[in-house]
């Protein structure tokens, strides 16, 4: 019947609206997705971490949750009638619900806000992001080890900083193994179009690159990738059912234990406005485990993940030139946080133009 | 495989079924109906197509399925607006609003599955041809299917009676009624084609050009479809360029970038649409032979007086 009534509710109105439980006296967390939760990608990760708050937290707390809902003007409408519903706590989970999650939280200042992967916050708007180009970095490194003609392909979003980043850190990875590595990117301007994102898989592969990676949200390019006999790498969540073959390892985003840990402290009034930005070593996201690969490229990996873990290696550490051929990190030298989130320029290394 | 090679073949499997809606669309819109649920039936025929061949193991009883899927859709909507006289544009919207939350809850369990790719079939001798062969005859049924339809319609709209019948009921329903043709019947059969074909097209998403299920799988393509109805301006031949035209932009941006050209990917992205209005606005200079070929009645409720 649940599931029947959401179904209604998604004809009647584009935006499926699910209350998972009734009672009146628990806290209401709510989240706010940008695609549908079963997604197989991104949003998908983000309704795992609901349903752990959901499994660990259920005597004191119901979740709701809004999905897809598009980014723009509808996405401040979205996020109010959340705040009016009587939530407490909302997280809204893509880079574009930025604004208007910060608009929200001005007309509702005792509701906590909590949105991922921005940069604006406020007294009661917290952001929260997971170091994804960590695994990047080890992606680059993996794929510079496998690929025979040294050029892999990335399909990827929208030229947001975010996405830059993890092309940039993809890179610097690969060129540490191999400093003549080189990647095609292309820009699907779509987090999900399985048709568009195979397509431009397809390009990619026709133009001769024999590793494939994605910043898009659907298992397209795996399953491409996987026809045409050559290897990728998932994003967001484990990909492998679409290429048992073909996934050398996926980025795992596994929210969960932030969303506990973020509501526990909502319960008990010591919720405060943070900017979290944690990593491999705090476990919001892991790596899928490293198969169809050699045992010394998965060994190599698996060093790189450790050393990334225990600090030891950072990937945007100098010397490093931007693309083209300008110094920006000296010798040793580390990026800091602000310049990464703000990251609107390429490393040597890329062969594309970054889109202004 | 050459570059070029590789790159027709992308347009092809991208095309298909922009052409196949298209060209359903065109007979229910000759009809006079103007149906907007082309992306609703779309995607509940791609979630039947899969569902069928994940639980019959066969791909073919997959696109029958997904065929059958569109047109008891469109039946939907032919009562609504046929019968029951509502609204064709809000009902058409409905109708997609409908077929995506109804086939989300259709496809939940089929959610993750390996897909079960259409097979090629080489037809013999034609498919050794250089170029030719490999490009336009080793291919899956539903393109051989479109190339199929759209000559069918071709011929059944301008060559046959029962033809001059369906233009005639969507040019002047009241002269049609008249002259005592059956205005709703032939209307319930055009609206069933476009969902038959709508079907068909939503088959090929879901079991050639990316052989999965994910929800919202269609992304759009059901509203090209009928933006290119009125881009042929209801003729069933520039459908198929339309359809390719939008297709060849489509994927020659994407080798464009991968190529490294250095022009905004922004720019690149819109060029699909900004070739279509271009074209849109060099083939309706000539206004007269626009308005010859736009059906009269379309969009316009019928009632018979009894």
């Amino acid at each position: 019947m649940k599931k029947l009534l959401l179904a209604l509710a998604t004809t009647t109105a584009v935006l499926g609206f699910a209350a998972a439980a009734s009672a009146q006296e628990k806290a209401k967390v709510c989240f706010v997705y940008v695609g549908s939760k079963t997604d197989g990608g991104w949003t998908q990760a983000h309704d795992i971490g609901r349903q752990q708050v959901e499994k660990e937290l259920g005597d004191k707390v119901e979740t709701q949750f809004l999905e897809n809902v598009p980014e723009g003007p509808d996405a401040e409408r979205a996020i109010e009638r959340m705040a009016r519903s009587g939530c407490g706590l909302i997280f809204t989970t893509s880079f574009g619900f930025m604004d208007a999650t910060i608009n929200v939280a001005q007309k509702f200042p005792d509701v906590k806000f909590e949105h991922a992967t921005g940069y604006k916050t406020a007294p009661n708007v917290a952001t929260y992001n997971a170091r994804f180009y960590e695994g990047r970095y080890i992606q680059g490194q993996i794929a510079a080890k496998m690929s025979e003609k040294g050029v892999a392909g990335y399909i990827a979003s929208f030229p947001i900083p975010e996405v830059v980043m993890g092309i940039n850190s993809f890179v610097i990875g690969a060129r540490s193994v191999n400093p003549d590595f080189k990647i095609k990117v292309i820009w699907a301007n779509t987090w999900f179009d399985p048709g568009k994102e195979a397509d431009a898989a397809k390009a990619l592969i026709d133009q001769g690159v024999d590793i494939l990676t994605q910043h898009t949200d659907t298992t397209a390019p795996m399953q491409v990738a996987a026809e045409r006999g050559i290897k990728a790498f998932g994003q967001a969540s484990d990909m492998i059912a679409a290429g048992p073959k073909t996934q050398l390892t996926a980025i795992v985003d596994t929210w969960g234990a932030y969303y506990v840990k973020r509501t526990n402290a909502f319960l008990d009034g010591t919720w405060q406005s943070t900017s979290s930005w944690d990593g491999l070593k705090e476990g919001i996201l892991t790596m899928a485990p490293y198969t169809n690969m050699p045992d010394d490229v998965k060994k190599m990996a698996e060093e790189t993940e450790a050393k990334i873990k225990s600090g030891e290696l950072k990937p945007f550490t100098g010397p490093l030139n931007k693309q083209d051929g300008s110094p920006w990190l000296k010798e040793g030298e580390t990026a800091d946080d602000a310049t990464l989130l703000g990251m609107n320029f390429y490393v040597e290394g890329v062969d594309d133009k970054l889109p202004q | 495989m050459g570059i070029v090679e590789a790159i027709l073949l992308s347009v092809i499997t991208a095309a298909t079924p922009l052409v196949l809606a298209a060209a359903g669309e065109l007979v229910t819109e000759r009809s006079g109906v103007l149906n907007l649920g082309v992306e609703g039936m779309m995607i509940m025929g791609a979630v039947c197509a899969f569902a069928a061949t994940q639980l019959t193991g066969s791909p073919y009883l997959g696109v029958l399925a997904g065929v059958a899927a569109g047109a008891s859709f469109s039946l939907l909507f032919g009562f609504l607006t046929l019968t029951l006289v509502a609204n064709q544009v809000a009902t058409g919207l409905a109708l997609t609003l409908l077929g995506i939350g109804a086939s989300g809850m259709i496809g939940e369990s089929f959610l993750g599955m390996q897909g079960i790719k259409l097979q090629p079939i080489a037809i013999p001798l034609l498919s050794e041809l250089p170029l030719v062969g490999p490009l336009l005859f080793r291919q899956d049924a539903i393109f051989y299917l479109s190339v199929a339809i759209v000559a069918g319609i071709h011929w059944f709209l301008f060559r046959s009676r029962a033809g001059l019948k369906l233009r005639a009921v969507g040019d002047s329903h009241g002269s049609a009624h008249a002259l005592g043709v059956d205005v709703i019947g032939i209307r319930y059969l055009a609206v069933l084609f476009g969902g038959a074909c709508a079907g068909l097209a939503g088959a090929q998403l879901s079991l050639v050009y990316t052989p999965q299920w994910v929800e919202n799988m269609s992304a759009g393509r059901g509203w090209i479809a009928l933006a290119l109805v009125v881009f042929s301006s209801w003729r069933p031949w520039r459908i198929v360029v339309g359809g390719y035209l939008f297709g060849a932009v489509s994927i020659s941006q994407l080798h464009a970038q991968a190529f490294g050209i250095g022009i905004p990917s922004q720019f690149l992205s819109s060029l699909p649409y900004v070739a279509t209005i271009v074209v849109l606005i060099l083939i309706s200079h000539n206004r007269r032979m626009t308005l010859i070929n736009t059906p009269a009645s379309l969009g316009k409720p019928f009632v018979p007086d009894r």
